[in-house]
């Protein structure tokens, strides 16, 4: 029973300076085994996985393969320990054939022979029943056909022990399909096999046991046969915890924005958001909840004018005149010019949000540089902002000329949502605005939330805590595959019921909810 | 046991030396590593020139300042030469600090340079003076603005590499001004370039190049302001920091790389009426004198910062001034000086290194500042 | 007379065909080496230094095999340290490409002018030049019975033998960068050094390798031209803007060594055309000269229009590649 464990993690810790990302994780793997490790967003899963592939190297603890301790420090000793791992992001070049992808970097005695290596590709996809044409170009693949790549890559090289990082989470309900039948048919020739996942339905269908993480701590291993979907959800978000953050009950609520059936599809043409349609009304929050990229960040820019709509509408009623206003296929410019308050918070704060080299001040004028018929900057305003959003939200820069880049995370952060609230919006979107803040700040951009809200600002947040967003928000918004999965009050939900909407298969009641979701406007 | 094996394959897989990018480093350490750069660069040349020539290096640094600064008249030629490199430097600056390659410069100067000589040769004598600078002025920044916009706009609609393009265009205009030059000389087809007499820029208390000199002075504060202080170089600032942000805050991306290389083609186009109208009073196809490709490096080393580009001008052009009196006082070739200004230039570049890593020894954590 | 016309385009073409495989190869592994012209600049004139040592040293006692030698590795030798000091600035410093590039411009034509004119002024000669001959007529050495075989004779046979050398180069290049395992690593370092990282290959050991290798072929291209083109005489500047044409080469080609090889005849026919258009004037001349410029430029804009991923610059060209820390 023993030497059938193929990968053994002992009292794994590691640390990325004062977060810990994994505590003492222990679990085990063995040939002929699919594995499911299930944890919310920044559960540790990843980082987990990234110790046994070589990207980062433990604190401390142990790891196993064959019964034999080893230390992986680079993913070329993983690929000596026939470890392959498939990220998330796929790290091919585009104008090489799928073949010459599969093949780089292998180091060989033996002639270059392309034939051969086709050859010696076409039986791995024969065995395990891929399907794959190694003359083509990775530009002229569909995502699907990518990861096909990776997994062929990983096993030319000869791996035995298999690591999906959301392997389904790009991929269309029939390809994941055959991408299941693929891994099981792995897993019949004693392949060990872990995937990341938070999708518990795949955990079901596909996994022999199912290792649960939250918030870096091991939860523990149960059999798949065992458990089921109730079981999981509570290993997965665990008991409720009280935040005691303030919510007011909305007053004086209307009806913001109208956002009617849209969709939009990406380069490779996989919808992203599919047929949604919600209110945001004024003096209240809206929750966006779900897996991440499941289109929430597709949602909150078509709303920007950021992503182009391939259906649907948006509408947005003016609070003084009750205009309406389209802003479907509207540049954020034009969005400014009718007289729109849109004020957003990216994800990607110095990305996007913010410039980095540039000082405060460079950055509360971001929005506003424009005003004005001078063709020079004003930077008195924006200083005396910038001055303010300093004092108010406790922001630590020694000065207000620091470029932003020099801040830690939380004051980038404030920096960045104090200028968008500067505006004075209407509507206020926000995108993960808590994620690596610590508790304080954290608290700080929630208050600033329920200030807005309170002033009557239809605000829009999109979190990954559901403690989080089951205090804060008053409606929740569950999204999957680009699919409203249901719309919830946050006063009278729990945490497991989001949990279900959330990695429930979209498929099953997508379409369900929607409608549900009609009734009650 | 399994420790100290994880020691060491750690130790081996990362070496003890590695890189890491710093946040900014204080200015005056900065401008410490740039300076002492410099230093070794002047030793390694003086070292070089030694092992070529068996000249005194003291001597020869002696005979460079002389040549650089050594009579009033060498004073006027040297920030002569500086203003003129400097006004390409301001060219290219806006371009590069929106990132995007302007290597065209060359031809951009060269092409404002023919335009002034086609208004000094078709309407000199036939109109007042200074209408015909003021006509010769307009005409040179259109014909630079063309030459600058062309490259921007296949970058902007088809996204064509702008370097390529900008380095391409550079010898369309070249053989454009031989052509000419061969045409126009006297006797035609001799080479000789023809002396353009009417509408050369005025002498100013009596010093030739004065008027010059001021024009690129107005230009360096003009260029501060509007990079530092307009809201078009807020603009490209943001798009060369990310194109992201630029989308983000509504900024049309395109119409700031078009309009940005607009100014740009358009002061070279100014450098290129300095020289023609300015300076030479004639049009050769090596007027710009590769100006075009040393902007580049002068920008670059003022960190695209057009009170800096002051002094980096000034160095090149003192160390270009200085190598030739070098050679010139002992019998070496003039092109002594192109060999000295690479050296410094490698090392300068070099140094940069030094300013923007540290280079940390892992266990010790030492840092080497150079 | 046709035959002459391609025999003379030949000649034009070879020093391009040297100097745009050599830039091939560089910017394959993702870097602009814009110091191209330098290099070939150096690579000239020390063959030339080297010829002109042997030739005063040993006299009329020269032997051919040593004639050729010296030059040769003079020349690989030099082009090879610019080739290295521009991969120390670019790849281990991280200095930014183009203005290195430009900076080795500048500093090889200074290296082939102060040389150049050194030694000019060593043999004391009214002309402002040097004069190899006898050096030249080994390298120009053609096949014994070029003479006899008409038209086919002038355009194949009637060369020195860089001419095969460049060809043959530039054939082999285009082998290695597309059926070898070497070359299939050296283009993914091109196209995405991250992937080429996580794969295990040496990113920075790829970069090195091709630029000094490209810098050596390049500078074979100066050599060429001395040699051979220009009969052994070196003047100042005489190489004039061959490095740049280079470059262009590289872009009309495609970043194809192989079409390199007809491109390079193409761009040394429209350069000696205008010698063979009866009355035409030293002033149009320089227009023609412009055709392989414009051309250059129209293949760069249809190859962007067109957007066929296999023909654009290599996607990470110009960029630097840094393993982040972790």
């Amino acid at each position: 029973m023993k030497q059938n464990i193929a990968l053994e993690l002992k009292n794994i810790t590691k640390t990325f300076g004062s977060v810990v990302a994994n505590k003492n994780v222990s679990l085990q793997v063995r040939k002929g085994e699919i594995l499911s490790i299930l944890g919310e967003n920044g559960s540790g899963k990843t980082t987990l996985m990234n110790m046994v592939s070589g990207i980062y190297y433990p604190d401390s603890g142990q790891m196993l393969i064959d019964g034999q301790e080893v230390s992986i420090s680079s993913p070329k000793d993983a690929f000596r320990y026939k470890i392959g791992m498939i990220h998330q992001h796929f790290k091919l070049v585009d104008v090489f054939s799928a073949a010459e992808n599969i093949i780089l970097g292998v180091e060989e005695e033996k002639k270059f022979d392309m034939p051969q290596y086709i050859e010696r590709i076409k039986e791995i996809t024969d065995q395990y029943g891929f399907e794959l044409d190694p003359y083509k170009k990775i530009y002229e693949m569909s995502v699907s056909e990518k990861q096909t790549v990776e997994i062929i890559k990983v096993l030319f090289r000869g791996a035995d022990i298999l690591i999906l990082d959301e392997p389904t989470a790009v991929l269309t309900p029939q390809e994941t399909t055959k991408l299941f039948k693929v891994l099981r048919n792995m897993r019949e020739s004693g392949k060990a096999i872990i995937i990341i996942t938070h999708k518990l339905h795949e955990v079901l269908s596909l996994s022999d046991n199912v290792a649960v993480l939250r918030k870096g701590e091991y939860i523990g291993t149960v059999k798949t046969s065992e458990t089921n979907e109730t079981e999981l959800t509570e290993m997965m978000v665990g008991k409720k915890i009280s935040l005691n953050i303030e919510r007011s009950m909305p007053k004086n609520t209307c009806d913001r924005l109208v956002v009617d059936k849209i969709s939009c599809i990406n380069r490779e043409g996989v919808k992203l958001l599919d047929n949604v349609s919600f209110h945001v009304r004024a003096g209240e929050i809206l929750g966006v909840a779900g897996i991440a990229g499941s289109g929430q960040r597709e949602l909150l820019e078509a709303i920007a004018g950021l992503q182009h709509l391939t259906a649907g509408r948006i509408t947005y009623i003016d609070p003084k005149t009750n205009q309406e206003e389209d802003l479907r296929d509207k540049t954020p410019l034009e969005i400014r010019q009718m007289g729109v308050r849109l004020a957003f918070v990216p994800e990607d704060r110095l990305g996007m949000g913010l410039v980095g080299n540039m000082d405060i001040v460079d950055n509360m004028m971001l929005r506003s540089y424009k005003k004005g018929k001078s063709v020079f900057l004003q930077r008195k305003t924006p200083k005396t902002l910038a001055e303010e959003v300093i004092e108010r939200l406790e922001v630590a820069t020694p000065s207000v000329n620091t470029p932003v880049r020099r801040l830690s995370g939380g004051n980038v952060q404030k920096i960045l949502v104090g200028r968008e609230i500067a505006s004075a919006p209407t509507v206020l979107m926000a995108a993960y605005p808590a994620r690596g803040l610590d508790i304080n700040s954290s608290y700080t951009i929630y208050n600033l939330l329920n200030e807005q809200k309170e002033q009557g600002v239809a605000v829009i947040f999109v979190g990954e805590d559901l403690d989080v967003l089951i205090e804060l928000c008053d409606r929740i918004l569950v999204i999957g595959s680009g699919k409203i999965a249901g719309i919830v009050d946050g006063r009278n939900i729990t945490k497991e019921e989001i949990g279900l909407l959330m990695t429930k298969s979209s498929e099953e009641n997508g379409e369900k909810e929607v409608a549900e979701d009609g009734k009650t406007e | 046991m399994g420790k100290l094996n994880n020691c060491m394959i750690k130790a081996f897989c990362n070496p003890p030396v590695h890189i890491a990018k710093r946040d900014t480093l204080v200015w005056w350490k900065a401008w410490g590593i740039r300076t002492i750069s410099v230093l070794l660069a002047l030793v390694v040349c003086g070292i070089i020139t030694i092992a070529l020539t068996g000249i005194n290096p003291i001597n020869l640094y002696v005979t460079m300042f002389e040549g650089a600064v050594g009579t009033p008249r060498l004073v006027w030629n040297l920030l002569q030469n500086t203003a003129i490199l400097l006004c390409v430097s301001l060219a290219v600056t806006p371009a590069f600090k929106m990132r995007f390659w302007n290597i065209g410069a060359e031809g951009q100067i060269l092409i404002g340079g023919l335009a002034t000589a086609v208004c000094m040769i078709f309407l000199g004598g036939k109109i007042p003076s200074a209408l015909l600078i003021l006509i010769s002025f307009v005409a040179s920044i259109v014909a630079g603005a063309i030459w600058g916009v062309f490259p921007a706009y296949f970058k902007t609609r088809f996204n064509s590499n702008e370097t390529l393009f900008t380095l391409m265009m550079n010898y369309i205009a070249i053989q454009l001004v031989a052509y000419f030059t061969l045409e126009w000389s006297v006797p035609k087809g001799s080479g000789t370039p023809r002396t353009l007499e009417y509408g050369q820029l005025p002498m100013l208390f009596s010093q030739k190049y004065l008027i010059n000199i001021l024009i690129v002075v107005l230009l360096t504060v003009i260029m501060y302001i509007y990079l530092k202080y307009s809201k078009h170089g807020y603009e490209i600032s943001v798009v060369g920091e990310s194109e992201n942000t630029a989308k983000y805050i509504g900024i049309n991306v395109k119409e700031v790389v078009l309009r940005t290389m607009l100014i740009s083609g358009a002061i070279c186009g100014i450098a290129g009426f300095l020289l023609v109208a300015g300076t030479d009073h004639s049009l050769k196809s090596d007027t710009s004198g590769g100006r075009g490709f040393t902007a580049i490096m002068v920008s670059w080393l003022a960190k695209f910062n057009p009170i800096f580009m002051v002094l980096t001008s000034l160095l090149i052009v003192f160390l270009e001034k200085g190598a030739s009196k070098i050679s010139e006082v002992y019998r070496l070739n003039s092109s002594f000086s192109d060999i000295i200004t690479g050296i410094i230039i490698f090392f300068i570049i070099g140094a940069e290194f030094f300013v923007n890593y540290a280079i940390k020894i892992s266990k010790k954590e030492k840092e080497a500042n150079v | 007379m046709i035959a002459t016309i391609i025999q003379r385009a030949v000649m034009q073409g070879t020093p391009l065909l040297f100097g745009s495989t050599g830039e091939i190869l560089t910017e394959k592994s993702g870097h602009l080496n814009l110091g191209i012209p330098g290099i070939m600049y150096v690579g000239a004139i020390s063959g030339v230094a080297g010829a002109f040592l042997y030739e005063h040293g040993v006299g009329a006692n020269m032997n051919p095999f040593l004639a050729v030698l010296i030059p040769l590795l003079c020349s690989l030798l030099a082009s090879t340290l610019m080739g290295l000091i521009y991969c120390f600035l670019t790849v281990t410093l991280r200095a930014n490409q183009n203005v290195t590039g430009l900076a080795l411009t500048t500093f090889g034509i200074g290296i082939g002018n102060f040389f150049g004119g050194s030694l000019i002024k060593l043999v004391d000669m009214d002309v402002p030049s040097i004069s190899l001959s006898a050096t030249s007529t080994i390298f120009k050495t053609q096949l014994p019975f070029a003479d006899k075989l008409g038209w086919f004779g002038t355009i194949f046979l009637s060369h020195g033998f860089l001419v095969y050398v460049a060809i043959i180069v530039a054939l082999i290049s285009s082998y290695v960068l597309n059926k070898t395992r070497t070359g299939l690593h050296l283009r993914a370092v091109g196209e995405s050094p991250e992937t080429a990282d996580a794969v295990g290959i040496n990113v920075t050991k790829y970069k090195y390798l091709s630029t000094c290798i490209g810098s050596a072929i390049a500078g074979l291209g100066g050599l060429y031209y001395v040699m051979d083109y220009a009969n052994g005489v070196w003047s100042n500047n005489g190489f004039g803007d061959r490095g740049w044409l280079s470059i262009a080469l590289v872009i009309f080609s495609i970043w194809r060594p192989s079409v390199s090889i007809l491109g390079s005849i193409l761009f040394g026919f429209l350069y000696v055309i205008p010698t063979y258009i009866p009355d035409i004037t030293v002033s149009t001349k320089k227009l023609f000269e412009m055709l392989p410029y414009i051309v250059t430029i129209l293949v760069l804009v249809i190859t962007s229009i067109r957007d066929k991923k296999e023909n654009q610059p290599p996607a990470a060209l110009g960029l630097h590649y840094f393993r982040e820390e972790r």
